[in-house]
């Protein structure tokens, strides 16, 4: 791709997971009756193949966005390259330290202080005790806790949480940054902070950097190059612009397949959805207009009679897959204590507030705090000029996302 | 064989991993000393009711509490560094899918809590030491050898544990009762002396019996432990040493796959 020496090269990557039981953890009877079954059973049962055949070169000072649905390969791929788990074919090679941000605080515990956690996140991420010595106050302050140093962390507040742990990472100095969606969290003045950060880390200081997102907004302003991953291939790679525009392109055919045959999904399946329907309460039918009452229905199903603790919420995108808003079960009445096995999820929209357009409907389900069925894009809202206001006409188009009540005076 | 310039590399985690157990065992209640010394207590109590009292066992020491006391805190030194290895990769799922680093960090690290407590033991030996009164014999100079041998095996034998129980669920649920069956086996809480002649044979191929009468000898003076059993024990520490390394290193790639 360019002449800068390499980072990164990887050759036929693939990896398999096997299905069932076999790779599970097991007890030694079902090892044994494994074993016992293999016997004339053939070839190997269902392989899955989380990545297949992947080839990629990444030169210093590059920044590469990674992305592609659930269940695409990108969390695979992004733990090949730490070295969490072994491909089972092919090769990754890498030019120098690696540092991986998979998730943001890492071995953080609640009742360590921040100067404690500072240490321990740090070497857990690979640094040495001298190097995390020696930037400790740049540490403190780019996370900006120095008042809180010796509190447990179990006492933060969850921004100052994620403040202190990107901190720790964003020090590790590793000439390969492999960062993982963390950028998802965190106040809007500390992610510009992050990205700003990683930008910083890539041109100023000739590093690489390996970039996950959803947030395509963020891909577009952050790499000049993205590869798209589809089915655990990479079906595209060049231009970031141009393949963010692939990617929207390819979730349109999205809209043709029903929610309970999609397979990229992530989740327990403590509860699985099943589909989704969205009704137009003021004037019936399946029409959404904009300013009427909206419903969206979401039917679910479950192998357990009742569900404890249950948690849903819808997040809508725009034209760019940018997020404009998450209607959470936690916002207004808390979650659902306590929900049948089977059942529908109802959210009311009252005055539909979008602009008439394709949104797209992210559902994202926890039941007991763990995740039991995610499914990016499950589902499209197309809205309709409608009239909004109330004033007996239809309201301009093209002026913006959203409508909002208001009133001009002039005194 | 694992990477040992990799493990190496990755010291400062080893220590961060075994500062931050210690820090969490001892800040949160003083009972974290406290229970490190009863347990001792309980255990030296019982076995000298049971032991030296019912079945009416010869100690060879001055009393059958120290006797049976110093046994304990040996052995905790051993079954300690044992469990908590053989736990350690387990504990830390979270870890081991989140980020790189040798996974033989684990069960090493597992062994600074476990030295903690044993000093605390130690400590409290020597207070009742104090008490009773005892003469310290030249022996001691070989305390540490003992000390070693014990947690070598420990760590051996825990390291295979925690690599066979990412496979393995029930390893964690046999593991227990192993321990136990290995207290009794061994001279912990009765003297090799009073094993039958008949059975004495095979009771010095336990590794763990050479270095248990070495500990006592070292600590209370009661009688040293025979040639070969001293052989049997550094070539069990050396074995399971060995042998940790070799099925952790078979096992090291499958453990994010599988846990």
């Amino acid at each position: 791709m360019s002449s800068d020496p390499p980072a990164i090269a990887i050759r036929g990557l693939s990896k398999a997971y096997r299905l069932g039981v076999e790779n599970a953890a097991t007890t030694f009877r079902e090892a044994i009756v494994n074993a016992v079954a293999r016997e004339g059973a053939g070839p190997d049962p269902a392989l899955l193949w989380a990545l297949r055949d992947v080839s990629l070169d990444v030169a210093r000072g590059e920044t590469v966005g990674i992305i592609g649905r659930n269940g695409a390969g990108k969390s695979t791929l992004l733990k090949l390259l730490s070295r969490i788990t072994w491909p089972t074919e092919g090769e990754i090679r890498l030019y120098g330290r690696i540092g991986s941000l998979l998730e943001v605080g890492t071995g953080f515990h609640p009742e360590l202080t921040g100067r404690e956690n500072i240490f321990l996140n740090g070497t857990i991420l690979g640094m040495r005790r001298h190097e995390i010595r020696r930037r400790f106050d740049e540490i403190v302050a780019f996370a900006e806790i120095e008042r809180f140093l010796d509190t447990p962390v179990k006492r933060y507040s969850s921004g100052m949480y994620i403040r202190l742990a990107f901190a720790v990472a964003a020090h590790l100095d590793p000439e390969i940054l492999v960062v993982d969606e963390v950028l998802a969290v965190g106040d809007s003045a500390f992610q510009r902070k992050c990205l700003g950060k990683m930008g910083e880390v890539a041109r100023e200081q000739g590093r690489a950097v390996l970039f996950v997102s959803h947030n395509m907004v963020a891909v577009t302003a952050l790499c000049r190059r993205a590869v798209l991953l589809e089915h655990g291939r990479l079906t595209e790679d060049g231009p970031a612009g141009a393949v963010v525009q692939r990617y929207l392109r390819s979730l349109e055919s999205l809209r043709t397949t029903p929610l309970d045959e999609r397979r990229d999904r992530t989740g327990n399946g403590a509860l699985r959805l099943e589909s989704v329907t969205v009704r137009n309460v003021t004037a019936g039918g399946g029409l959404v207009r904009c300013g009427d009452d909206v419903r969206i229905e979401v039917r679910y199903s479950s192998p357990h009679a009742t569900l404890r603790d249950v948690h849903i919420d819808a997040i809508v995108h725009g034209p760019l897959d940018e997020q404009l808003c998450q209607l959470s079960s936690a916002s207004q009445r808390g979650d659902f204590a306590e929900v049948p096995g089977n059942g529908t999820f109802t959210c009311t929209i009252p005055r539909f507030p979008f602009e008439a357009g394709a949104y797209r409907l992210t559902l994202y389900t926890t039941v007991g705090g763990d995740i039991a069925d995610w499914v990016m894009h499950a589902a499209v809202i197309e809205v309709e000029p409608g009239d909004f206001f109330g004033t007996g006409r239809m309201n301009d188009e093209g002026q913006g996302l959203f409508l909002v009540s208001h009133q001009w005076d002039v005194t | 064989m694992p990477d040992w310039r990799e493990v190496w590399a990755f010291r400062d985690l080893c220590l961060a991993l075994g500062r931050r157990d210690v820090t969490l065992r001892y800040r949160q209640t003083l009972l974290g000393v406290v229970w490190v010394v009863l347990q001792p207590v309980i255990a030296g109590g019982v076995f000298s009711v049971i032991f030296g009292r019912v079945a009416r066992l010869e100690s060879g020491a001055q009393s059958y509490f120290l006797f049976a006391y110093a046994g304990f805190i040996a052995w905790s030194g051993f079954s300690n560094a044992l469990s908590r290895a053989a736990a350690s990769v387990i504990g830390q799922g979270n870890l081991v899918t989140k980020v790189f680093f040798p996974r033989l960090i684990l069960p090493v690290s597992a062994l600074f809590s476990t030295t903690v407590d044993f000093l605390v033991g130690m400590a409290s030996l020597l207070v009742l030491f104090a008490v009773v009164g005892s003469p310290i014999s030249p022996a001691v100079v070989t305390l540490p050898v003992w000390i070693l041998l014990l947690f070598a095996m420990g760590l051996g034998l825990g390291t295979i544990a925690a690599a066979l129980s990412v496979r393995f669920r029930d390893v964690q649920h046999a593991l227990p009762v192993l321990v136990q069956l290995l207290l009794y086996a061994s001279p912990v809480a009765y003297a090799t002396a009073v094993v039958p002649e008949s059975i004495r044979a095979w009771f010095v191929l336990n590794p763990l019996a050479g270095a248990l009468d070495g500990f006592r000898w070292a600590c209370i003076g009661t009688a040293p432990p025979s040639g070969l059993s001293v052989a049997v024990a550094i070539a069990g520490a050396i074995g399971s040493l060995v042998a940790g390394a070799l099925v952790f290193t078979r096992f090291e790639r499958q453990i994010a796959d599988v846990i």
